[in-house]
């Protein structure tokens, strides 16, 4: 009887804006990659390798920020996304190795990581544990878990052991056909714009996982399901308003069983991809922050698909620059950020807000001074270079964002007021 | 007699955790029993071998490290505020302050203070960092503190380098800060039966536990972060200032987190050097949470992970995997919640059914 209601949602307005802006983010991004390429000469800024890694690292940080926006539209803070992972990296690598078909391993990761989504989904929905508590257990219980399981089933195999699992089967890798040579060879002559370009198409359509085509599918297919259907209205209003939505007739309680799952499935996919794509096979340890990561993805796309996917290639590509490019190019990065807060002290200046200006000035500053008094970033902290974007993304980004109004909200059926 | 039973609070959290306990053998049991051990001659095995004195005094010395981890957590907990960075922060503080100690020779007494001071400082102003961006830019500090930990491994990375403030340690790969003379040194107090020595540091963890529940049942301040934990809106309508107590909880529980690795700095290493213990900021959060933030229950929820940890070191020899004791750990942990949310569940309708009787609404 709600179909009625449900035919026209409501005015997203979100929607087409974002979309078309990320467009235009993306470009400006881009030419800033370029200038800054020419500039430093540091090839590896836009080079096809650093592209094709981006993607790559991108994947599991894009899904576990995909699976906290599941949750948190329901209303369920999930800080659990971290361990969700490690169970799916470990559900991977014994379906994998067990049945020695890599497509069950994706299955057996993607259970692992929603039978994780389900704990924190009885702790937070069935008991009304607080929401970070429980997220917090989930993370600290998984390399337990995962480590007692190793011990038992991997120790015996050939090439496993406590901390990880026997090699695994890999999945065939694609690439859209002619598209390798011709543009390899574009790459090669450093041309303005048409080299990188060739670098980034060429990063993006070789050597393609089907994991990494069904992560990309997946961002579009929940944007449509949470926004487009009956299913997602119901499910985005138990996390703004449950009380309203169960006096509509919504079953908040499986509302926010199957987002919580769907989210843990996620994570887990995450972690499929962490053991059979980005390596090969399972190691302890091998999801490090990422589901954190992940986490500051969804903040930093403000709970919204298309931009989650943007905030988890700023992440992909922080990481990946400093594994292909090495320091020297994370140094070169120190050019952009500081023209950056150049820029953003004039707007604030121009704004009127003075404070502010002055103290992007002095950073800007500084930063700047950074890079013309050093050729390198001390390779033990470039390390570290997403978890710094991370932390300085945050600083400077978090401000016009909504969260869904209940999230983390502890709700019990009808105790509405 | 249910009522008088759950009618404290705090034999609520007892009746949660003898609970949560009992949840966990049994879970524990399910899992060695499907994976082919006996877990009565299991649990046998670990209790001999914890009972023996050098297993006493290995318990006792890191149960202090992880009350001190636990308390630092809980100052946060207390105010709903999470600081997930002990791990980072105790791990930074203790590198620096092994540096610093290792580096300045001091008279005795000043040398063990001034080391101290500096692993509390270097702890609280890392956790700052994470408060400030709380109070002025609204990032949740659950994702700034384990950011700050990640980045906090890469300054020690940076820092822990022969041309930096390391040295090589005499006779293996290892590398470490230049160990803290004998002046620095705390002696440890000698056990009945064992050769090892109990750090002296556990006396002052003991202390910072008096001090963490003065602070929060006798001062203003505690009283206000209470009142903030348990509702923000209503502590600052009643003249709290929100952000003040975010960045004084936080800097409070940054150094505490300073103190974490000072029995084992002071008390067992000297120095800090690559196989420094790591991780005791994540198991100070179970803790805090098994020990419901209290003083006293943190104490024995320490004392008992740390009992699991040392006595779980006997199974490799029985051939069963020591991990089963994380199993053990995790599930105390997720059920002591659930159990104490309905333990108070069921308290609170026990409490309305009694006063509803006083009034005399409902007969009897």
């Amino acid at each position: 009887m709600i179909e009625q209601e449900v035919r026209t949602p409501a005015p997203d307005t979100g929607g087409a804006r974002p979309r078309g802006g990320g467009l235009v983010i993306g470009l400006g991004v881009f030419v800033a990659l370029i200038l800054l390429r020419l500039i430093t000469g540091e090839t590896d800024i836009t080079s096809s390798g650093t592209m094709g890694a981006t993607l790559a690292l991108a994947v599991p940080i894009g899904m576990a920020a995909l699976g906290g926006l599941w949750s948190e539209r329901s209303g369920v803070v999930n800080i659990g996304l971290e361990g969700m992972m490690t169970f799916g990296t470990w559900g991977a690598a014994f379906g994998a190795y067990f049945s020695g078909n890599p497509w069950l391993g994706l299955l057996g990761g993607v259970i692992a990581g929603a039978l994780g989504g389900l704990l924190h989904a009885i702790a937070t929905v069935t008991f009304g544990v607080d929401h970070i508590v429980s997220g917090v257990a989930i993370t600290i219980l998984a390399p337990g878990v995962t480590r007692y399981l190793s011990d038992l089933l991997f120790t015996d195999e050939q090439g496993g052991g406590a901390t990880q699992s026997p090699p695994l089967p890999s999945f065939p890798t694609w690439s859209v056909p002619g598209v390798g040579k011709p543009l390899g060879s574009l790459e090669k002559h450093h041309w303005i714009l048409i080299s990188d370009l060739a670098g980034l198409v060429r990063g993006v359509l070789t050597g393609l996982s089907p994991i990494t085509l069904i992560a990309i599918l997946l961002v579009p297919a929940s944007f449509f399901l949470l926004w487009r259907t009956a299913f997602g209205l119901r499910l985005r209003s138990c996390g703004e308003n449950p009380i309203a939505a169960e006096s509509l007739g919504v079953a908040v309680y499986r509302m926010k069983y199957a987002a919580v799952v769907i989210s843990g499935g996620l994570a887990g996919l995450g972690g499929v991809f962490l053991a059979m794509v980005a390596s090969s096979n399972y190691q302890e340890g091998q999801v490090n922050g990422r589901g954190y990561i992940g986490l500051a993805a969804m903040i930093f796309g403000n709970w919204r698909p298309g931009m989650v996917a943007g905030g988890a290639g700023l992440f992909g590509y922080a990481d990946a620059l400093q594994l292909r490019g090495g320091a020297g190019a994370v140094h070169a990065m120190l050019l952009l950020i500081g023209i950056g807060l150049l820029a953003l002290a004039v707007w604030r200046g121009y704004k009127g807000r003075y404070v502010a200006a002055v103290i992007s000035a002095v950073v800007a500053v500084g930063v700047l001074l950074w890079f013309f008094l050093t050729d390198e970033l001390p390779r033990e902290i470039v390390t570290y270079s997403p978890h710094i974007t991370t932390l300085l993304v945050l600083a400077f980004a978090a401000q016009r964002l909504r969260m869904p109004a209940a999230d983390g909200m502890r709700y019990r059926k009808g105790e509405g007021a | 007699m249910i009522y008088r039973v759950l009618a404290k609070s705090y034999t609520r959290t007892i009746v949660a955790a003898l609970v949560a306990l009992v949840f966990s053998i049994a879970i524990t049991s399910i899992v060695l029993s499907v994976s082919g051990f006996n877990p009565p001659s299991t649990f046998q095995a670990m209790f001999e071998f914890g009972k023996e004195p050098d297993s006493i005094v290995n318990t006792v010395n890191r149960a202090a490290t992880y009350y001190l981890s636990a308390l630092a957590v809980a100052v946060g907990f207390r105010m709903n505020l999470f600081n997930i960075g002990v791990d980072g922060q105790y791990r930074l503080a203790a590198m620096l302050a092994a540096a610093a100690g290792g580096a300045w020779a001091l008279p005795v007494v000043l040398h063990q203070v001034v080391i101290v001071i500096v692993a509390v400082v270097v702890g609280g102003l890392w956790a700052a960092i994470a408060a400030v961006l709380k109070v002025t830019r609204g990032v949740s500090e659950v994702i700034s503190t384990i950011m700050l930990n990640f980045i906090a491994s890469g300054v020690i990375a940076f820092l822990l380098n022969p041309s930096r403030l390391a040295t090589k340690v005499a006779g293996s790969n290892n590398i470490g800060t230049k160990p803290i003379s004998s002046s620095g040194r705390m002696p440890g107090i000698a056990y009945p039966g064992s050769e090892l020595k109990v750090y002296s540091f556990v006396l002052i963890a003991a202390l910072a536990g008096i001090a963490f529940w003065y602070m929060i049942n006798r001062t203003r301040f505690g009283f206000d972060l209470r009142a903030t934990g348990l509702s923000q809106s209503a502590a600052v309508a009643s003249g709290v200032d929100a952000k003040r107590m975010v960045v004084t909880a936080m800097v409070m529980s940054g150094a505490v987190a300073g103190l974490v690795g000072m029995p084992q700095l002071l008390g067992g290493s000297y120095s800090y050097s690559l196989d420094f213990p790591t991780g005791i900021g994540f198991t100070g959060i179970g803790i805090a949470l098994l020990g419901r933030n209290s003083p006293v229950g943190i104490a024995f929820a320490s004392l008992l992970w740390a009992f699991l940890d040392q006595s779980s070191q006997i199974l490799d020899f029985n051939d069963i995997p020591k991990e089963i004791v994380a199993i053990t750990q995790a599930a105390v942990l997720l059920s002591v919640v659930v159990v104490y949310e309905i333990v108070s569940r069921v308290g609170k309708r026990i409490d309305q059914r009694h006063v509803a009787a006083q009034l005399g609404e409902v007969p009897a």
